[in-house]
């Protein structure tokens, strides 16, 4: 994990951090606005909307707006909470179709039962592990976040969040109380096997249970790691005898591609090209 | 503020009940070209307060002729969910406050975001 003075919860409140300064860098800094869309891309592929039916979403944490983008996109309307002001005018100067809200998550969810389709938040939620004032007390604004979201939510939707959990204990603490607050579910993670592909989301469901779906670039890796012994009707001589197969041949390239390929990493298919030595020229 | 937000916007001071419906204090009006989408505004009729809706829109002076009750056939009724439409996406509360009705707490609306922050002795 990164070391604590590179997270931005550990410098300041929410609505001190994102200052005009820092709101800036999402409307001009490409690379940031290139995450934030994809992240949201992936959060709105695991809500599971029905499909071509214009649904009515909450984004939490919305910003400058970044992620509401995405959801207009898609013919969706929606409502977006953010604590900091300065970023509400940066969504505002981009004139982003939803409607604004200003509000702190973890005073809970100004809304009837029941109004929303789905709920998605992109990177925002970690910051409610931080108890920023002496009132604060991180489990129980964890608690009344997630007990206000799931009465606003109609039955049988999802909530989905992005986060970047510090620790271990942390993601505990969030599932815990979003248990407690009636959600089932739990962690989606894609690329489990790269450090810098990795994402986290939580992915909860209000009212009925349903299937957790898969995190992306996992099913390579359970496949390498079976639960049981393969048969095989070949007898294994040299390969695999030391821990690595020699340089340049097949099998460090085919082993060398399965790896990048669980980093989430774009990879050529496995042809009987793979590998082969060209036919010599003069 | 667009009006649909305002219908599903509850006050969540502490120890108010119900908190619904805000009263509107508008100082700044707007109307805002919006495109027009039947499908969405008649799967949200079902979840509107339409009491509430239609006094918010009388309030502000935006109603024209809203009818008072919901009409039963809405769906094909498209002169209808078009005057819906219109109350519901397009007109918007730029600056003003919101009140609760219960506890008489008062949320500022300024550039159209309301300011739903509440203060350490409310949660």
């Amino acid at each position: 994990m990164a070391s604590s003075c590179r997270r931005p919860e550990h410098s300041a409140p929410p609505d001190v951090f994102y200052n005009e300064e820092e709101a800036k860098k999402y409307s001009q800094n490409s690379r940031m606005i290139e995450i934030q869309t994809q992240m949201s891309e992936r959060a709105v592929e695991l809500l599971n909307l029905p499909e071509g039916q214009p649904c009515f979403l909450l984004d939490v944490g919305c910003g400058s707006g970044l992620s509401g983008d995405y959801l207009s996109e898609e013919g969706h309307y929606w409502v977006g909470v953010d604590i900091s002001t300065a970023m509400l005018d940066v969504a505002l100067d981009r004139e982003v179709e939803g409607d604004l809200l200003l509000g702190d998550m973890g005073q809970g969810m100004p809304f009837r039962p029941g109004t929303f389709d789905g709920c998605i938040s992109i990177s925002a939620l970690q910051w409610l592990c931080n108890a920023d004032k002496r009132s604060h007390s991180p489990p129980k604004r964890l608690f009344s976040f997630f007990s206000t979201l799931y009465s606003c939510l109609s039955r049988g939707s999802r909530a989905v969040f992005q986060l970047y959990p510090e620790n271990s204990e942390q993601l505990e603490l969030i599932t815990t109380q979003a248990m407690r607050a009636g959600f089932s579910g739990g962690m989606v993670v894609d690329y489990p096997n790269s450090s810098k592909a990795k994402k986290f989301f939580l992915c909860l469901f209000s009212g009925v249970a349903g299937v957790l779906p898969k995190g992306l670039g996992s099913e390579t890796s359970d496949r390498n790691v079976p639960n049981q012994v393969q048969f095989s009707g070949q007898r294994c001589r040299f390969k695999n005898m030391k821990g690595k197969s020699l340089k340049k041949g097949r099998d460090w390239i085919m082993e060398k591609k399965e790896r990048r390929r669980r980093q989430g990493r774009e990879v050529r298919a496995d042809t009987k090209y793979t590998g082969r030595q060209r036919r010599p020229h003069f | 503020m667009k009006l649909l937000t305002h219908n599903m916007l509850t006050s969540h001071v502490k120890g108010v009940s119900k908190g619904y419906p805000l009263l509107i204090k508008a100082t700044e009006v707007k109307v805002n070209e919006v495109e027009f989408n039947p499908k969405f505004v008649s799967r949200m009729i079902p979840k509107l307060e339409w009491g509430a809706l239609v006094q918010a829109a009388e309030g502000l002076g935006q109603r024209q002729d809203l009818p008072g009750e919901l009409v039963s056939d809405y769906e094909q009724n498209d002169d209808f969910l078009k005057k819906v439409h219109r109350v519901l996406l397009e007109v918007e509360v730029m600056e003003g406050c919101l009140q609760c009705p219960e506890s008489g707490r008062e949320f500022p609306i300024s550039k159209g975001i309301p300011n739903m922050l509440l203060n350490e002795d409310e949660v």
